[in-house]
């Protein structure tokens, strides 16, 4: 680590000597209010002002632990060139960094959910290429899982680095439910209808759901016409395809799911609960329900909240089931990648090599993998699985890391991936379509209009 | 949302303060008017001029003519939220105003119960929109909520689920929060009815009833229209506590203009269509308001007291 350091600032010292340096680190000495990384700041023996770069983060533990503690080690191994750090919680950080970025007041890394989000950055020249820079550290690149750069990528080249642990969509359910009225998990569709029928007779509601979130309900779209239509039907519709939610395929998937909801396969008042409440998880782990689809990252709060459910092995997980006759691969996933971390077109040189080696030192390294793994989350580094030792939370996650090494198509959550725009009126339509309000053509009909925009 | 105060007219201002120099006097109203102004119109301004662009939040704001004008005036979605911002507006009206009226004269009596049972009301203005939705929503949870915990059917319902029921629980949680408010301002008024009226109708043999639709009511009649526009203009802005409780849903049931105007700026980043019904928006308000004072007659603002 100490010879990088060196030569890193004796770059730093060089490019101070030129005017420019100069005027972009003047200008990176103003910026909004900084919290945290003691000391340091302002100039140094070296000459020219060593600002800190800026980077918001999320709270909620256990993330937000092992976010803090990567930031703490940079900034101790870099006393004079560290991160200055804000934290927001989730939806409040969603419109700040927007209003932050249309500003101009961006924090130098900019963390997110990579997609369409991404590319919107990227269309308005916000956010640094970052292609030549893998290009030049190809070692890093290639430790990574290669499916979590596709939602990196705009236009073949790559503006994020892919950060953090990787959450395919699982379908839980609950073993004592299944005993209790001696099923079986569903191997397919059908099963499913089934199981809906026997767990309504036993008084469980078969699925929660925490419908009023509405991506909720969009992860069972994202699998339903994954396995009937394969990855290629949205894929259309991200490709900007003229009339692409009219393909049959997608009729068929928003048919079936409108069949799942007139029998009941949702618990009663499913479109009043909400998902940041972890109303849905709680409705599992209490027995209220037997099934539940529902991200990766449920799996932790779910051990936390949940009292012995998952610590006494009543909780079972498996990959979603085929549906008969569909064309998509059953090893197919769908879910978040990766998170995702850009550098502000804003910041200064000086902010950005801070930036850049924050993400080679400390991003996806082996400190944090072990701070990953170490909260049952998997990182989306490579052999990481080695790691997971035999404690209690294993078989999680080497059943997360499978799912997502072994997926022919990891498809990024669709409000993801597409722009903001047409996120919200999927979104939109998509409670709609569980509400019963439109039929499944009118919600087609709806989507084909803001295709590509 | 604020009103901008009724100008005082002509020598009230300078009765008001006693030997003041009340040319000297408007100065002191020149910074609230520079904030006025520097928070308040020029941001209209900003917002109208938006309102002829195209911005995603993030890039170049690029002129686009009308274009979002056309795109949120041939929305059905438009129509729809306006409808529901008129609901808000005349049911939440006609809820609270006899609720806030009957509140009002009754605890404008001066006995002790009556000054702690007015403390006890005011307590939900205290707390702010979003405490007061996230309980609600908790209480009203089907499956974890106060039905289900105390184990009564009846209000285990899917309050926030359906659209008719979703909207009446808007409705229940703006009025529970707002009658406080308004009963403050209609317990002012019973006491400044003067007290001779009631003793003349006491000698004429009226009973408490008619008295109250004999004098309380129609001396209230400035009060009512005060509040009135109060809660009207206040209704049409309603964001925080739709947004938190429902969010709009279920499906748009409780989506007001206010709420399609964030979800179009801030969740689907049109900022130019946002800001188009953020000018309806001005212009309604406007108009309501306007409406309510043509409704209380020329002489609204002046004072009803006894020899003034």
């Amino acid at each position: 680590m100490e010879p990088r350091t060196t030569s890193r600032r004796t770059f730093l010292s060089l490019s101070m000597g030129l005017p420019l340096g100069a005027a972009l680190a003047a200008c990176g000495s103003s910026g909004p209010t900084q919290t945290g990384a003691g000391g340091g700041t302002g100039t140094t023996g070296t000459g020219g002002g060593a600002g800190k770069a800026t980077y918001w983060y999320l709270t909620g533990q256990p993330n937000e632990g092992v976010r803090t503690r990567a930031v703490e080690r940079f900034n101790k191994a870099n006393p004079n060139a560290g991160l200055a750090t804000t934290t927001f919680q989730n939806d409040a950080f969603k419109t700040k960094i927007k209003t932050a970025i249309g500003a101009g007041e961006a924090p130098t890394i900019i963390w997110g959910w990579g997609g369409g989000g991404l590319r919107s950055y990227v269309q308005a020249g916000q956010v640094d290429d970052l292609t030549s820079w893998f290009d030049q550290n190809a070692a890093y690149k290639d430790r990574l899982f290669p499916s979590s750069f596709g939602a990196a990528t705009v236009d073949s080249k790559i503006y994020a680095v892919p950060v953090e642990a990787v959450t395919p969509i699982v379908l839980y359910y609950d073993k004592r439910a299944f005993e209790k009225v001696g099923a079986q998990p569903p191997q397919e569709w059908g099963d499913i209808m089934d199981l809906v029928k026997k767990f309504n007779a036993a008084g469980i509601a078969p699925f929660s759901l925490g419908g009023q979130s509405r991506w909720t309900n969009m992860m069972w779209l994202e699998f339903l016409f994954d396995r009937i239509g394969g990855p290629e039907i949205f894929q259309a519709v991200y490709d900007g395809e003229k009339d692409a939610w009219n393909n049959p395929a997608a009729i068929d998937a928003l048919t079936k799911m409108q069949d799942l909801i007139k029998t009941n396969g949702f618990v009663k008042g499913f479109s009043s609960i909400t998902a940041d409440s972890n109303a849905d998880q709680a409705l599992l782990y209490t027995g209220k329900a037997a099934m539940m689809l529902h991200g990766g990252w449920t799996y932790g709060s779910m051990k936390e909240e949940g009292g012995d459910f998952v610590t006494g092995g009543n909780l079972g997980y498996m990959n979603f089931p085929p549906v008969s006759g569909g064309k998509g691969d059953p090893s197919n996933t769908v879910g978040n990648p990766a998170q995702y971390m850009s550098i502000s077109s804003k910041a200064t040189a000086e902010q950005k090599e801070i930036a850049k080696k924050f993400f080679l030192t400390e991003m996806n390294s082996d400190a944090q993998s072990k701070d990953w793994v170490g909260i049952t989350q998997v990182p989306i580094v490579k052999g990481v699985d080695a790691q997971f030792g035999s404690g209690a939370d294993a078989p999680w996650q080497k059943f997360v890391y499978d799912t997502a090494s072994n997926a022919k198509s990891f498809q990024q959550s669709w409000d993801q991936a597409l722009s903001p725009t047409a996120a919200e009126v999927l979104l939109d339509n998509i409670a709609k379509l569980f509400q019963m309000s439109i039929s499944p053509q009118q919600f087609a009909t709806n989507l084909n209009e803001v295709i590509g925009k | 949302m604020t009103v901008p105060p009724i100008p005082a007219r002509g020598k009230a201002s300078l009765t008001a303060v006693p030997g003041g120099q009340g040319r000297g006097l408007a100065w002191l109203a020149l910074p609230a008017l520079l904030i006025f102004v520097a928070f308040g119109v020029i941001p209209l301004f900003g917002v109208f001029a938006l309102s002829f662009t195209t911005w995603d939040g993030l890039g170049e704001i690029r002129p686009s003519g009308f274009d979002s004008w056309r795109a949120v005036l041939t929305d059905p979605g438009l129509p729809h939220a306006l409808w529901v911002t008129f609901l808000v507006i005349a049911l939440s009206w006609a809820v609270q105003t006899p609720a806030s009226i009957l509140l009002g004269t009754f605890l404008a009596g001066f006995q002790r119960y009556r000054a702690v049972l007015s403390v006890v009301y005011f307590i939900p203005l205290l707390l702010s929109s979003a405490a007061i939705a996230i309980t609600y929503k908790a209480l009203l949870d089907p499956n974890f909520g106060l039905g289900a915990g105390l184990g009564i059917p009846i209000l285990v319902q899917d309050w926030l689920g359906e659209p008719v029921l979703a909207f009446s629980v808007v409705i229940f949680v703006v009025s529970w929060q707002f009658i406080p408010f308004h009963s403050l301002i209609y317990q002012g008024g019973v006491r400044q009815i003067p007290r001779s009226m009631y003793e003349a109708a006491e000698i004429d043999g009226a009973g408490r009833v008619r008295m109250f639709f004999s004098i309380t009511l129609p001396q209230l009649k400035y009060t009512i229209i005060t509040s009135s526009t109060l809660m009207v203009v206040g209704s049409l802005v309603f964001f925080d506590l739709i947004f938190v409780l429902t969010a709009g849903g279920p499906g748009d049931a409780t989506r007001v203009l206010a709420l399609e105007m964030y979800k179009r700026g801030f969740q689907a980043n049109l900022m130019g269509p946002a800001s188009a019904i953020a000018v309806i928006l001005v212009l309604v308000g406007l108009a309501l308001a306007l409406l309510l004072r043509r409704l209380g007659g020329r002489d609204a603002t002046h004072s009803q007291l006894e020899g003034a």
